[in-house]
């Protein structure tokens, strides 16, 4: 009884003490794929500077855009962070929301490997493989057939003779819409389906593509399990387990950090981040940490969140970028979004 | 009256058949023990496996690993990487070229520069020149020094050496086949790379054969992309296997002089004058080797020879690295050190510098929001359901939906949180408040069922005693039947409070799965929770987050043990005999 009365006492006490007032830490949601560079920065920002440690929560792309448009205001995020560009959609939606003035910045890329086991057969894919292996419909010289093939070899009779079990990220991933979109939906081009036709194109449901969750660390330790498995997933997974897995050729591409870098690997995506300028001014710390952010021991090519696996963006990008990022350069509308 | 009969029972419990039936009970009864004992054996087998996976991971983060070296540091220093940076250069100057030194920037750990921040924060910090210092090393170096890459092995070392500058390089001559091993290694390498080369020829083989029974077949468009096709593969096989052969050749050569170790192949380092070298061409007596630790000017003529077995391209920890590491590690300049840093700093993308501090003291707050609104109100619930409320439709009604809220998955409260504490009450985001009210909520079910249930247990009499010497019904509640109820109440809470600490689905929706590196002070502050801080480091990508997740599944372990003793202990309070 008395060990209860004290507790209540003590919460009724701290409920008192603060009240929900204007926040003073920034605070970020958004891509799971920025989030570790997202929060190495904000780390940093919180270290060097007097400001506090912005909060940042991963919650993919789209969730992140969409609480991020609700609108103005301390009881809204001011950076989203994501994987792909804003879709004009959601920069209505922000609009309508009255989140009018957004900062658009582009940190980096990042390479989408596909991968296994590193003492399975070394793979050299193309597109168009990749298409035919895990499309739920497959377009061949005017014929649209469902798909028929059970093995990497039937797919192209030089790839090895072994079953297709390719381990991948669920649809909810801003990963999996990005291999969709490189991988999937151009070799379905270079199978010779127009570009709408192209965007149907559905992953095959029979068990060939084994959604594994969002953890890329489990597809990992799985390929290294079971040699006869292939993974899709981000280029820092395969950096940080050089010696459990290795990267397909893509294209005739190996997806080395220099060749995502150089725009050579095929399947890499650009990564961003929107800002609130309407917060500008009213939560401390905004301006610095897009400072922090853009600054060359960030980003840049020897920066901290490269360490991490980001691939920098190339000069001309970054000096672009750079500015925008320093003189609060608003979205005007009229970017190529899609 | 009917007649008693004395007779001897009857055979029925005797008989040949009796015995039978009754062994058969027997055994039905051992049998069962034996399937009582499986499964038992079972179930504890699993938790055995389940903690030693998760402990024999944990207990490597019981250390860390610190390098000393000197460091000038000012009276009123303030940059404090920038002196990490400047006693890194200092105590390595022979790193030359850009990727060289920043190898060397990478043994160290941010943490060393917080360290030294935090001494000087504190007073503690000793300044001067040439100070010699304690510095954090980095998680892939703390990785390598517990052997996560391979450990060093080393080899024989009979012959005495020569060693000879040979321009940039350095040609080392041993009297006896030293290099032996390597050269071993580098033929094992290329014969397996030809192997390799030649699957891969088979396989395109298999691709023009594959194709060719379909030619018959095809027409138009087709018919020339398959022909163009099997050309292809035609050319890349004469081309792999070209290269198969010359690699097959340089292997079978009888003297093939010096053969190169490539990035792909074992590392092999020379021990020498003090230095570090890294072969890189060999042959059975004699080696071409990089420096890579400049000799310290010892001229003993010992040397020694070591490997390590994951090739430079399969490990972050490059060789040069590997060099200064083994070299400081022969001088007794890198030690191990107990972790406390593991407990008492919070979330960071540096797995070395992160520890659970953070998330612990958000889990104590958001259970102490949960309890002090789900126990009273459970209880409090249970007890007018139980003895006050009338029996009728709508009790029933209650009771109903009680127990089918007990059922609902925990991510439908996140949502509840959101909609109603969060968008309506303005309840801060990703504060334990928010996180304590959604998993108030998701407990009351449980509270008020357990506590209904002890409070049916508490004999009739004690109510009806009560009430016969006088005490009005709310008297015999809280004096008599409440406190008898007590130690099935507190049972039923600690399960709900311990499913609670375990939670991560409701507070998806409530922003506390987020990266929070400040210690939440009170209620209302960002915080995160100890199943978030596993699910956050659970799905980063380094290496070395991988022990700390373990790590933090024990503390949470060792939370709920807390937990329960607390349970126990209040509960022996509480108890009456009757």
């Amino acid at each position: 009884m008395k060990t209860r009365i004290i507790l209540s006492v003590a919460t009724a006490a701290a409920l008192a003490t603060t009240a929900a007032s204007a926040r003073d830490e920034i605070r970020i949601v958004g891509s799971s794929t920025v989030f570790p560079f997202a929060t190495a920065v904000a780390e940093q920002f919180g270290k060097k500077t007097d400001f506090a440690t912005p909060v940042v929560e991963s919650t993919g792309s789209g969730g992140g855009i969409k609480l991020f448009c609700e609108g103005v205001g301390a009881e809204h995020p001011d950076v989203a962070n994501s994987s792909r560009r804003m879709k004009a959609k959601e920069f209505k939606l922000c609009n309508d929301n009255g989140v009018t003035d957004i900062i658009e910045i582009k940190v980096g890329y990042d390479g989408i490997v596909i991968g296994n086991a590193i003492d399975a057969p070394n793979l050299d894919l193309t597109r168009k493989n990749i298409y035919q292996a895990l499309a739920k419909d497959v377009f061949s010289y005017g014929r649209m057939t469902e798909n028929p093939n059970k093995t990497w070899n039937q797919v192209n009779p030089s790839l090895p003779v072994q079953g297709i079990e390719v381990l991948g990220p669920p649809p909810t991933s801003g990963t999996r819409d990005a291999f969709e979109e490189l991988a999937i939906q151009k070799g379905a081009r270079d199978a010779g389906l127009d570009k709408a036709a192209a965007k149907k194109v559905e992953v095959r449901d029979d068990g060939a593509y084994i959604e594994a969750g969002e953890n890329d660390n489990l597809i990992v330790s799985k390929l290294e399990a079971d040699p006869q498995k292939v993974g899709v997933f981000g280029f820092s997974f395969l950096d940080q387990n050089a010696d459990r897995i290795k990267g397909a050729m893509v294209e005739g591409v190996e997806p080395t950090f220099d060749n995502i870098a150089s725009g050579e690997y095929p399947v890499s995506r650009s990564l961003w981040f929107y800002v609130k300028k309407a917060h500008v001014g009213v939560i401390p710390g905004i301006e610095e940490y897009l400072e922090e952010f853009m600054s060359d021991s960030a980003v840049g090519e020897d920066g901290y969140t490269v360490d991490k696996g980001l691939i920098p963006l190339p000069e001309d990008e970054f000096a672009k970028f750079q500015s925008a990022a320093r003189n609060l350069v608003i979205m005007t509308g009229e970017e190529p979004l899609h | 009256m009917t007649e008693i009969s004395m007779t001897p029972a009857p055979s029925i419990h005797t008989g040949e058949a009796a015995k039978a039936r009754l062994k058969k009970r027997h055994n039905a009864e051992k049998r069962l023990r034996a399937y009582g004992i499986i499964a038992i054996s079972l179930a504890a087998l699993a938790l055995m496996a389940l903690l030693y996976n998760i402990f024999a991971r944990a207990v490597n983060v019981r250390t860390e690993h610190y390098i000393t070296i000197a460091a000038d540091i000012a009276e009123d220093e303030n940059d404090f990487l920038k002196v990490v940076k400047s006693a890194a250069k200092e105590a390595f100057p022979f790193a030359s070229g850009r990727t060289q030194r920043r190898q060397v920037y990478g043994l160290f750990s941010d943490g060393a520069a917080d360290d030294m921040r935090n001494a000087a924060g504190a007073g503690t910090l000793e300044t001067g020149e040439s100070v010699e210092r304690r510095f954090l090393l980095s998680d892939d170096v703390d990785l390598y020094l517990r052997g996560t890459f391979g450990a060093p092995e080393e080899r024989d070392a009979q012959g005495s050496l020569t060693v000879t500058e040979d321009g940039k390089k350095i040609l080392l001559e041993s009297t006896a086949a030293d290099f032996n091993a390597a050269v071993g290694v580098v033929k094992a390498g290329l014969a397996a790379q030809a192997e390799r080369l030649r699957e891969e020829a088979g396989r395109q083989t298999a691709g023009v054969d594959a194709l060719t029974t379909r030619l018959p077949s095809l027409e138009g468009p087709e018919l020339e992309d398959t022909k163009a096709q099997i050309e292809g593969f035609q050319a890349k096989r004469a081309q792999l296997l070209a290269q198969a052969d010359a690699l097959d050749a340089t292997v079978t050569a009888q003297d093939s002089g010096r053969m190169k170790l490539t990035n792909r192949m074992p590392s092999f380092f020379v021990r020498a004058n003090g230095g570090i070298l890294k072969l890189t061409e060999v042959s059975n007596t004699t080696a071409l080797a990089k420096p890579l630790v400049p000799s310290d000017g010892t001229q003993t003529g010992a040397w020694s020879l070591f490997s390590l077995d994951r090739p430079e391209t399969g490990r972050p920890v490059k060789d040069f690295q590997v060099a200064l590491i083994e070299n400081l590690r022969a001088k007794d300049r890198i030690e191990a050190v107990t972790n406390w840093r593991f407990f008492t700093s919070s979330d960071s993308t540096q797995p070395e510098i992160a520890g659970i501090y953070g998330a612990l003291i958000g889990s104590m707050w958001t259970m102490l929001v949960t309890f002090s609104l789900a126990f009273p109100i459970g209880v409090m619930a249970a007890i007018y359901l139980e003895e006050f409320a009338p029996r009728n439709r709508w009790t029933d009604f209650i009771e109903v939906n009680i127990n089918n809220l007990a059922a609902v998955p925990s991510i439908v409260f996140g949502l509840l949180g959101l909609a109603v504490f969060l968008h309506f009450f303005g309840v801060p985001r990703s504060s334990p408040l928010a996180g304590g009210l959604v998993l108030a909520l998701m407990t009351l079910p449980t509270i008020i069922i357990a506590s209904r249930a002890s409070i049916r247990a508490v004999p009739p009499s004690i109510r009806s005693a009560a009430l016969g010497l006088g005490a009005s019904k709310v008297q015999t509640t809280f004096h008599h039947v409440l406190p008898l109820a007590m130690p099935g109440i507190l049972t039923g809470t600690i399960i709900g409070m311990a499913q609670a600490l375990g939670e991560t689905a409701p507070l998806l929706m409530i922003g506390m799965v987020a990266f929070i590196t400040a210690v939440p002070e009170g209620v209302t502050d960002s915080a995160t929770v100890l199943p978030v801080q596993v699910f956050n480091w659970a799905n980063a990508s380094e290496r070395a987050f991988d022990m700390r997740t373990a790590a933090a599944i024990a503390v949470l372990l060792g939370f709920l043990v807390v937990m329960n003793m607390l349970a126990i202990i209040l509960r022996k309070r509480f108890e009456r005999r009757w």
